[in-house]
């Protein structure tokens, strides 16, 4: 368990999108990889908090409020290392492209914005290898605020920073909680080097710069599967 | 004064707690829940509150963590996490509120168990030393040592089984369970020897008997206490 990322002698790539609730990321990674998955490419999907064996602890304890931002900092730590050696690291040692929908950087806004001191959240993560390319999904506060909220959503308790006793309601506690979130992320894409996307256009539009990104930056040819289409 | 190993807790000022943390380290077999029952008979027998804390007893993840390791199927760094989980929600739940109301905590094992038994399974120390940084430094910490083929003839003499992750079955040393056994312990041992020279413990010769073992243990606490 090396407590640096282990230098780039795996053949896969590893692509990260980041941005806040609303930002679109999901949407756009779930392109990317119908893009690649049609192209032929070899590609594995991952998102953040899908392990099994963590998720129920998560849910109990997030059910019964026993969290703290230290236990939850390293809660999810835990189910973020099962599914890197489980899944991320594996897939990238087999030569695929390896999509990541969320990746340490939102523990490194959450937690920092929680309260946890930063140097000890990346150290935290530091057996995680960085991205080759980190996408930032990038979009003003009150257009992704607007976005969420437009349905009056049911929003869950962490998710809206409850925990912080930013407001008692908690649309109010989500509209502060987030916009903390937001300016962590602007610190951390500098800090970084994400690849900034504008967020705020059309779909395909920002898909178009997305894919055209990719291909400068990745030698696709090296990622061809055996596979046409879906596997 | 109390203070924390690295940055420590957010929103826990140390200074505040007024208790006393006492730790016993050691392995399986070592006497440390008997050292730990006469400890609390003969400190409540004299008026303190004591509180006792252990390893996989978190509310929070103390099932969940018994559990997996059933199965065996969490990589090494999954399950250093995992514990270190179970540790940091005893830490905040259970610790802090127990010294921050005046009362002797006595943990049954504490983070360099955890620390050893990761560094043996391949952990870098380094990375493990940021991960507790969020510990409270102890008043005291005692390690009870016992040697690996004392340990065996405890088990064996008590008619317990040897126990998978106490014998390092999970690294693969050896596919023979005494061989695994001594080999595990010893490591298990070498590495506490390197911790004790960081973060200073008292080594307690546990190959006495109980009552002899817990006489020295109490002049230990003794000192720590008097200043209560």
């Amino acid at each position: 368990m090396p407590a640096t990322p282990p230098s780039r002698d795996i053949p896969g790539k590893l692509i990260a999108v980041e941005g806040l609730d609303g930002s679109g990321k999901s949407t756009q990674v779930y392109l990317i990889k119908r893009w690649l998955e049609l192209e032929g490419y070899k590609v594995f999907y991952t998102e953040w908090n899908s392990s099994t064996i963590v998720r129920d602890a998560t849910r109990k304890g997030k059910k019964r409020n026993l969290l703290t931002p230290t236990t939850f900092s390293l809660i999810h730590c835990t189910d973020f290392a099962d599914r890197y050696e489980r899944n991320i690291l594996p897939m990238l040692k087999a030569g695929f492209i390896v999509l990541a929908d969320r990746y340490k950087f939102t523990a490194f806004a959450r937690d920092s914005v929680r309260g946890c001191p930063e140097r000890w959240i990346e150290s935290l993560y530091s057996f995680a290898v960085q991205p080759d390319i980190t996408f930032y999904f990038r979009l003003p506060l009150a257009v992704a605020l607007g976005r969420i909220l437009a349905g009056r959503p049911e929003l869950k308790y962490h998710e809206a920073g409850m925990d912080l006793n930013l407001s008692q309601d908690i649309f109010e506690s989500f509209r502060i909680f987030q916009g903390s979130i937001h300016k962590a992320y602007e610190r951390l894409s500098r800090k970084y080097r994400f690849t900034m996307i504008d967020s705020n256009r059309p779909v395909e539009v920002i898909q178009e710069e997305v894919r055209r990104i990719i291909r400068a930056r990745i030698d696709m040819a090296d990622y061809k599967g055996i596979f046409r289409g879906t596997p | 004064m109390k203070k924390f190993y690295g940055e420590g807790l957010p929103g826990v000022d140390p200074g505040t707690l007024k208790g006393k943390l006492v730790v016993i380290e050691g392995p399986d077999g070592s006497g440390r829940s008997t050292q730990i029952a006469a400890l609390t008979n003969w400190l409540e027998g004299r008026g303190y509150a004591v509180e006792q804390v252990g390893l996989k007893r978190s509310t929070l993840i103390g099932a969940e963590l018994a559990q997996a390791k059933q199965g065996n199927i969490l990589s090494p760094r999954t399950l250093s996490l995992f514990y270190a989980t179970d540790f940091a929600d005893q830490l905040e739940n259970r610790i802090i509120p127990a010294l921050r109301a005046g009362f002797i905590v006595l943990a049954d094992r504490y983070i360099y168990t955890l620390m050893a038994r990761d560094i043996v399974r391949g952990a870098e120390f380094e990375w493990l030393r940021s991960v507790y940084s969020i510990a409270l430094v102890p008043d005291i910490v005692m390690y009870l040592r016992v040697t690996p083929q004392r340990l065996l003839e405890r088990y064996i003499y008590r008619g317990r089984e040897l126990d998978y992750w106490e014998s390092g079955m999970d690294i693969g040393f050896s596919r023979s369970w005494y061989d695994s056994f001594i080999r595990y312990q010893t490591e298990v041992h070498r590495e506490f020897a390197k911790l004790q020279a960081l973060y200073g413990f008292v080594t307690v010769n546990g190959m006495r008997t109980p009552r002899a073992v817990t006489r020295d243990l109490q002049t230990r606490i003794e000192a720590v206490i008097s200043s209560l």
